[in-house]
């Protein structure tokens, strides 16, 4: 129930937050929403010697628009923020939805996008989003910063392209395309309110009805979140149909190396509610889509 | 390296000087005597420890003290006004929402932030918003009617 | 006594008494016991299921600046004068001693090793991490059915079996009702263990005063006079030396009835390092520090006749005890075929119960307590019987309920049911699920291809324990001290103690009326043992039954004496002898027969029994009464619940679309709480039949050792439940009540279980075990649904 004893640093501009992170090196951890990392803290599976909190830097926290016309959306935006988020609601708005279907109330209080993405729980809702939404993740280092791709991000069990000395500062989500609907479905954990297995779709479809882009992203099933690019190929390019949506759904899980397989789901389980939940996340999407 | 902080919990502002570890419960709970916050598990699933930081609920377990600094904390104790009950309190005595009484402060407080952003919750609402609190004795079924009970006060 | 009275809150939705404080942030539970100079300390726990302890290494611990005292299991234990001791043994049955802490062997994963005392609560558990001990892990003993076997390996040397105990008995002839069966059917179903998670872990803080070597201990506990007395005697200290207070506890549901090492340990340590002591138990501490429930492998034959008539039944069932026996749980299973009959005429069954010790932490009492287990294998054993026979389990049930007429009513397995009218409790949850509209839209689901599931049960739970008897040591009764004041306000002390129950409640409702007083001059005191003079304590649904008759023995002696008091009272202001006998108490004022407006009050009475200047000589001052109530027999409940459910084809999830629970305990003093009851009790019976279990690996490490990873009921599980019932009132105690605790529980398993079923009987699924988590679902519907699917399509 008790972390470890840590320094803590409260800083108040990025600046400080990358000084700070540079002096302390692999003893900091940065802390964001603190919901993933405070409790394995007190549990004392996590027992970093320095918390830089990153909750008193007023620039992490907007949402806003980006030069280029996407959504821009400061790391530090809690969930909260998010679903109740008129820009959000309008631009994206089954992000403001999902965000409203993370954990709880009090955890959307406090989580935040750029800890969830950062976190890169296998079991985030977010991740799974990211990917389809084809989030551009833009980072700052002591000496400048650079954009990361979603498709590059997620690396491994709680493992992401962001370096040591690096802060995710904000998340552009590119302007959807017309014709484009989204959805995130999932089952959750009973217990923990985590994905066991969560898909999100975008899919947009052009005046003929001819699907024109896909990206699906699928969170819980492995290590990390990712697309599910058979099923995205399967539905390029064609007049999406119950058939289709089957054929699709079917192959979602197929890329997937290593499906998680615990307590919660067996990998045979996971590898079922992948495709359940593909087609789930497919047809909602395209319902959108019009 | 113990920090300083200055928070407002019940309008009662108090500097005090914590270690950086001390979770915002504890803090509450061992600092300041304010035990109706209480802990239930150490994991963020039971939310026996919410409390209302700067106008969200949030569950105390997972917050440090130091996180709290500057902030305004109304806790259980500082809910009712002048010996009134909050809406939300008189909806758990009325409709007997409450049998331990364990959980009751953290689901009271996470209540109050559901019902200022949502005045007219359906029952499937009020359910779905009680997804950070767990409580073994009721059934949640006088838990619903005591969050109607305030929601409908609360309107007149 | 109520007979014959106008009752004014007796069955009156009175808001509770205790809600106030509880609302308010000012409950007063064990971890909110804030003393002066007050340490807090910590304990280490066996990381192993079953390891020898070869050395412990405290020093770096001792050294650490904010440490006040570091001890081993070896030396807390040696500071007790006895084991934990056990109550109820069993003929034949072989068990370990079992000591605070493990000395040279840990024989669970959680099992206390060592504790430390510091100044704050951080540092004692800085210094658990600085606690040195070297383990030889050795064979670890998880399966129950097995664990009896020659070749397992033995936990315990010096008993040289894993065998607590092996008892098997028959009533009837269950050969000869097998013989002459038209069928039989057979199950194995299984109990998973469950963790109790009230939301309040257990605490403990203990102060002592070495002057006179009086100690306080509060404690989180169903029953403070049971821990003072387990405790006292283990730390060989007289009774009245040891002081346990347990004024506000949150919830128990029976693993708060142990006393628990941290008891001791607490005392040892206040002594030790002369400070108060505080110990609170973190959540996933709780997991394998506090004892589970459940936990059986039941398997069932049943012999039927074509016609639904169950003959007989035989049973085996495996009970896995934990690593020690502890209170009474050894006898837990041992309600399980005593209770199997349930609620029909069958006389004629045969089983085995087999208690065995594994590395597990023990297993306890745990809402209903043997008796969820007996309602489960004989409430789907009606089902398996329906579908056997294929008639409606509604028909099979009424076919073989005990008539209404044969009450008091011995079952074949000693029980005595004290009254019962199962069909119109039935009838009545028939009507209000409407029961034939439900069958016909689960007709028209089935050919939408939808998965729609009712489940029906009738169900009947042993209650109100006492007398002591049936209690193996711990005593039947309940006390009540009823006081009245000078001010003619009324205090009662009660032994029972209320861990969410509404107790200041109800007994004040009961004390009101009986006596005449305003509701709002009771005070009912509880959890205390140098105030309350002794108890049994709260749980197997008795706290009503026994505590709330005590109360009214009492009221019957202070109505006797303020009586004669009002007597003299009024001679004086008649200036005239009066017959007592004419003297009457009514709505709370004491008058002459025929002279209604000649009268004295609670006041007058109280205010005269302490100054006493009117009182015959003959009379001692005072108005207070004491008594001990122990109840002749036992208390049956039941109940007629009907469950709805829908099943998820893709995911095998499982929604609780409608449940419909008509309850029957007798006479109900505050239909509020009763309902509470149920509400509460239908979610841990729906938890347990849908999403709880303790999982083990095969080293004795609890896989789903969180709230994390194990499923809780949220609010979001749960439909409204419609609730209803009939009062049949019990003989066995003069208040009629039968106790409604347990109730809905032991109810609400087999009634989703059968629902489930129900859903997937077409596709020839008769048995699923619980918990019925989506994936298992998922999985029946792989073997079974893709079959009758595929030959459709």
């Amino acid at each position: 129930m008790i972390p470890q004893a840590f320094d803590y640093y409260a800083p108040t501009s990025v600046a400080d937050a990358l000084r700070l992170l540079r002096q302390h090196g692999d003893d900091a951890k940065l802390l964001a929403g603190g919901h993933s990392l405070l409790p394995i803290m007190k549990l004392r599976l996590s027992t970093p010697q320095c918390l830089i909190d990153l909750g008193r830097i007023a620039e992490l926290r907007f949402i806003g628009e980006a030069d280029d016309g996407s959504l821009a959306i400061g790391a530090m935006s809690t969930y909260h923020d998010i679903k109740n988020s008129a820009l959000v609601q309008a631009r994206v708005p089954a992000l403001a939805e999902a965000a409203g279907e993370v954990g709880d109330v009090q955890v959307q209080n406090k989580g935040t996008i750029g800890g969830s993405l950062a976190h890169a729980d296998p079991a985030g809702d977010f991740p799974a989003l990211a990917l389809a939404l084809n989030f551009e993740l833009v980072t700052a280092t002591a000496r400048s910063g650079r954009t990361i791709a979603i498709d590059r991000f997620f690396r491994d069990l709680l493992t992401t392209a962001l370096r040591p000395n690096e802060i995710l500062t904000e998340i552009h989500i590119p302007a959807l395309p017309a014709g484009t609907g989204v959805s995130y479905q999932k089952l959750p954990n009973k217990a923990s309110h985590y994905a066991v297995v969560g898909v999100a779709a975008a899919i947009t479809v052009g005046d003929d009805g001819v699907c024109t882009e896909a990206r699906i992203g699928v969170t819980g099933a492995g290590a990390t979140a990712v697309r599910a690019r058979n099923t995205e190929r399967i539905l390029k390019g064609k007049h999406i149909d119950a058939a289709v949506i089957r054929r699709a759904a079917k192959r979602a899980a197929a890329n997937i190396e290593d499906l998680n397989d615990d307590l919660h789901a067996s990998a045979e389980y996971r590898e079922h509610l992948t495709t359940v939940f593909a087609a789930r996340a497919i047809e909602e999407a395209l319902s959108r889509a019009g | 390296m113990p920090n300083e902080i200055t928070v407002t919990v019940n309008g009662t502002r108090h500097t005090s000087s914590v270690e950086p570890r001390t979770l915002l419960v504890h803090y509450l709970r061992d600092e300041l005597g304010l035990t109706g916050t209480h802990v239930g598990c150490d994991t963020s699933q039971c939310g026996a420890c919410t409390v209302v930081v700067d106008g969200a609920a949030v569950k105390s377990c997972t917050v440090l003290a130091v996180q709290a600094d500057g902030s305004e904390v109304t806790t259980i104790e500082g809910l009712a006004q002048d010996g009134e009950l909050h809406p939300v309190q008189e909806g758990f005595w009325e409709e007997h929402g409450l049998q331990c009484g364990f959980c009751t402060p953290g689901i009271i407080m996470t209540l109050h932030q559901v019902l200022d952003e949502q005045p007219d919750p359906s029952e499937e609402e009020i359910r779905h918003s009680l997804a950070g609190n767990i409580c073994r004795c009721t059934g949640y079924q006088n838990i619903v009617k005591a969050a109607q009970f305030a929601a409908q006060r609360m309107q007149e | 006594m109520i007979a014959g009275q106008v009752s004014k809150l007796i069955g009156s939705r009175v808001k509770r008494k205790e809600d106030p404080r509880l609302i308010t942030g000012e409950g007063k539970y064990t971890d909110d016991v804030i003393l002066p100079g007050m340490a807090y300390f910590a304990v280490l726990r066996s990381p192993y299921a079953h390891a020898r302890i070869n050395s412990i290494d405290t020093s770096a611990a001792a050294d650490h600046p904010d440490v006040l005292g570091v001890m081993t299991g070896a030396e807390i234990n040696d500071r007790c004068s006895e084991p934990f001791p056990l109550f109820a043994i069993l003929p034949g049955m072989q068990y370990p001693e079992r000591w605070p802490m493990a000395a040279t062997k840990a024989n669970y994963v959680g099992e206390p090793i060592a504790a430390v005392a510091a100044s704050s609560r951080a540092a004692a558990r800085d210094a658990l991490d600085l606690i040195e001990v070297d383990y030889d892990p050795l064979p670890v003993v998880t399966d129950m059915e097995t664990a009896g076997d020659a070749d397992t390996p033995v936990i315990f040397e010096e008993m040289g079996t894993n065998l607590c105990y092996e008892a098997s008995d028959q009533a009837g002839d269950p050969d000869r009702a097998f013989a002459e069966a038209d069928g039989v059917v057979e199950a194995r179903m299984e109990q998973p263990r469950l963790i109790p998670n009230p939301m309040e872990p257990r605490a403990a803080v203990a102060e002592y005063e070495r002057s006179s070597g009086n100690a306080t201990l509060w404690v989180t506990t169903q029953n403070p006079h049971i821990e003072r007395m387990v405790a006292a005697k283990m730390l060989g200290m007289p009774e009245n030396k040891l002081r346990v207070i347990a004024i506000d506890v949150g919830g128990g549901f029976g693993c708060k009835i142990n006393t628990y090492s941290e008891s001791i340990i607490a005392v040892v340590l206040a002594q030790e390092i002369g400070r108060p002591v505080k110990w609170a138990e973190d959540r996933t501490e709780h997991f394998v520090a506090t004892s589970h429930g459940r936990g059986q492998a039941q398997y069932v034959q049943a012999a039927y006749k074509k016609d639904g008539t169950l003959l007989g039944m035989k049973l085996k069932i495996y009970a896995d005890l934990g690593a020690y026996a502890q209170v009474i749980s050894h006898v837990i299973p041992t309600l399980t075929p005593s209770l199997a009959p349930g609620v029909y005429s069958c006389r004629d069954i045969g089983w085995t119960t087999i208690g065995v010790f594994t590395n597990k932490i023990p297993y306890d009492a745990y809402r209903g307590a043997g008796r969820p287990e007996a309602a489960y294998i004989i409430e789907r054993v009606m089902d398996l019987i329906a579908d056997a026979t294929g008639k409606d389990p509604v028909a099979v049930r009424r076919k073989n309920f005990i008539p209404k007429d044969s009450f008091p009513y011995e079952t074949p397995t000693g029980m005595i049911y004290d009254s019962a009218d199962y069909d119109a409790a039935l009838d009545k949850a028939l009507d209000i699920a409407g029961y034939d509209d439900l069958r016909a839209e689960q007709k028209a689901a089935r050919k939408d291809g939808k998965l729609m599931g009712i489940g029906v049960t009738v169900t009947t739970e042993v209650c109100g324990f006492g007398p002591a008897a049936a209690m193996g040591g711990l005593g039947g009764f309940e006390s009540a001290t009823v006081r009245v004041d000078p001010m003619g306000k009324v205090t009662v002390l009660t032994g029972a103690s209320p861990h969410g129950q509404g107790e200041e409640t109800s007994f004040a409702q009961i004390v009101a009326d009986d006596l005449g007083v305003p509701f709002e001059d009771v005070e009912i005191i509880h959890g205390d043992t140098s105030i309350v003079a002794r108890g049994v304590g709260t749980f197997g649904s008795r706290t009503l039954v026994v505590g709330g008759t005590a109360i009214l023995k009492a009221n019957e002696q202070i109505k006797e004496k303020a009586t004669r008091i009002a007597t003299a009272l009024l001679e004086n202001k008649l200036e005239d002898t009066l017959d007592p006998q004419l003297v009457t108490l009514e709505d709370g004022l004491f008058s002459v027969q025929d002279m209604p407006d000649q009268y004295v009050t609670w006041a007058d009475v109280g205010s005269e029994a302490y100054d006493g200047q009117l009182l015959p000589p003959e009379e001692q001052p005072g108005l207070e009464a004491v008594s001990f109530w122990e109840p002749p027999g036992l208390t049956f409940p039941f109940s007629a619940h009907i469950a709805v459910v829908e099943i998820d084809q893709d995911t095998g999830e499982v929604s609780l679309k409608r449940y419909v629970s008509v309850d029957d305990c007798g006479t109900v003093i505050n239909p509020t709480l009763v309902e509470g009851q149920i509400h509460g009790g239908l979610a841990q019976g729906i938890g347990q039949a849908l999403l709880e279990q303790a999982v083990w690996d095969d080293e004795g490490q609890l896989v789903s050792g969180s709230l994390m990873d194990y499923a809780m009921p949220f609010a979001q599980e749960f439909p409204m439940f419609e609730l209803d019932r009939t009062v049949t009132p019990s003989p066995v105690n003069p208040l009629g009540a039968k106790g409604i605790g347990e109730m809905a529980t032991i109810s609400a398993t087999p009634t989703v279980a059968n629902a489930v079923i129900d859903a997937l009987s077409h596709l020839g699924v008769t048995h699923v075990d619980i918990p019925m988590t989506a994936e298992r679902i998922w999985r029946v519907l792989q073997t079974h649904g893709r079959r009758r699917r595929g030959g459709r399509s």
